[in-house]
């Protein structure tokens, strides 16, 4: 086959504010570099057709499925996963409302609902419980109900307009 | 599932892309957001691919108002489309779709033109685009045509676009100043693919209905807007219950499906006409 095709795919990239080169399997996806090539285990990888959201990070500003982008196309990208984000501690908040409100069982499915949840609440503003739902929507969880999830996430909502004491 | 990729190439420029599919050897696919696509190598669905991924092409996204049409990169991306000022005011069928699409992280890197050159029969924007009645711009190795939203669609995830032709954008007519465009499916859960859905837009030329999910490709219901046009809605509902042939899967029966194709245009009809939000 030509070689205009690369088996193989050089990228260099950031992650989590590192700068990282690597090359790359054609066909890999994003969560499998991240958990096997870099270590970075946060980001799950479950149903691998964009279903469930455990593998959602943030690229270039953005949530997106892991597991729905190639390793290939991330170079010259900014990666954001949930190790990243909790050493800086960006979204201490919110984890911090998800253990105060039970908002996670076993924690599957947690790095993933953070980074979609941290999407809406960057947005500004205390979002509708209805909003909310429809926002995790792609983001499931087989422990909690969601219940405790959107408390936690319209508690962090209300916090950060300076509606509630934190 | 692990994907089986053939290979992999990053088109420079649209000259480049169309250079690369014909290096393929007919296994060229075109890589854009990847949102169906990689979906389908991880499951196995598709393997030996030989990527040729255009997401970094400049020039294939973004609106642009050509006076009485409205032209849509193909790589514009679904968060892009819903949120347009363009789209909302001239095209507010496809910016409605869009909600309807998946989840925000999905509609954050799907793009338009691969949601119409994937031509899932289930999806959203096709149908959109026979109810607008859209033309789709097509390049290939020998410069660009065009073709008719009608004409484009030819089967299950076929399309009238050549192993060696990329789409490259859509243009859609700007709505006129009376103009209605409804979109209304039902899905088992939000952002589900629909059981049916159906899009409606009421112009001064007619009546212009289309469907999702009722069969192997989206469909245009003529002789439901026949009757919608004499202003017979319930002779709508029926002709259109009597002119789809809905299929029977674990999701919902024949019967159901073209239960609620009829509950639909009764709410869009309904919607178009101010009486229901």
């Amino acid at each position: 086959m030509t070689k205009a095709f690369a088996d193989k795919v050089v990228i260099e990239l950031t992650v989590n504010g590192e700068p990282v080169e690597a090359r790359v399997p054609a066909g890999q996806h994003v969560v499998d570099f991240l958990r096997q090539d870099l270590g970075l285990t946060g980001a799950h990888a479950s149903c691998e057709h964009g279903v469930c959201g455990a593998c959602t990070i943030r690229v270039d500003g953005s949530s997106v499925r892991g597991c729905l982008m190639l390793a290939a196309q991330l170079d010259g990208s900014d990666v954001w996963t949930i190790e990243g984000l909790s050493d800086k501690e960006a979204i201490r908040d919110l984890q911090e409302a998800f253990i105060a409100r039970n908002a996670l069982q076993c924690g599957f499915c947690t790095p993933g609902m953070l980074v979609a949840a941290e999407e809406l609440l960057a947005q500004g503003g205390v979002p509708e419980r209805a909003t909310i739902r429809e926002h995790l929507s792609g983001n499931y969880c087989r422990c909690t109900g969601y219940e405790a999830i959107v408390d936690a996430v319209e508690t962090v909502a209300q916090q950060r307009a300076g509606q509630v004491q934190v | 599932m692990k994907a089986s990729a053939g290979g992999y190439a990053r088109a420079n420029n649209l000259s480049h892309a169309i250079e690369l599919l014909a290096l393929s050897d007919g296994m060229g696919r075109v890589l854009a957001g990847g949102q169906s696509l990689i979906a389908a190598m991880n499951m196995r669905l598709s393997t030996g691919d030989m990527l040729v991924d255009i997401s970094r092409v400049s020039g294939l996204s973004g609106v642009i108002d050509e006076g009485e049409t409205l032209r849509i990169g193909a790589l514009t991306k679904h968060v892009e489309i819903g949120a347009h000022p363009l789209i909302r005011a001239h095209a507010p069928l496809l910016a409605d779709a869009v909600s309807f699409i998946a989840h925000a992280a999905i509609r954050n890197r799907g793009t338009i033109g691969g949601a119409l050159a994937h031509a899932d029969p289930a999806a959203e924007f096709p149908a959109c685009m026979l109810a607008l009645g859209a033309t789709l711009h097509i390049h290939g190795p020998d410069g660009e045509r065009s073709a008719a939203a009608e004409d484009f669609f030819e089967d299950l995830f076929e399309t009238s676009i050549k192993e060696d032709e990329i789409l490259t954008a859509i243009t859609v007519p700007k709505a006129e100043a009376d103009e209605r465009q409804v979109l209304q499916e039902v899905a088992r859960r939000s952002g589900d693919y629909a059981l049916v859905g159906l899009c409606l837009v009421a112009r001064s030329s007619g009546h212009r209905i289309s469907l999702l999910s009722v069969a192997s490709t989206p469909i245009l219901a003529r002789n439901a807007m026949t009757q919608l046009d004499q202003g017979n809605v319930d002779g709508a509902v029926a002709a259109l219950r009597a002119e789809i042939d809905p299929p029977s899967d674990t999701q919902a029966s024949a019967s159901y499906r073209r239960h609620i194709a009829g509950i639909l245009l009764r709410r869009a009809v309904a919607q178009e006409k101010g009486d229901f939000a």
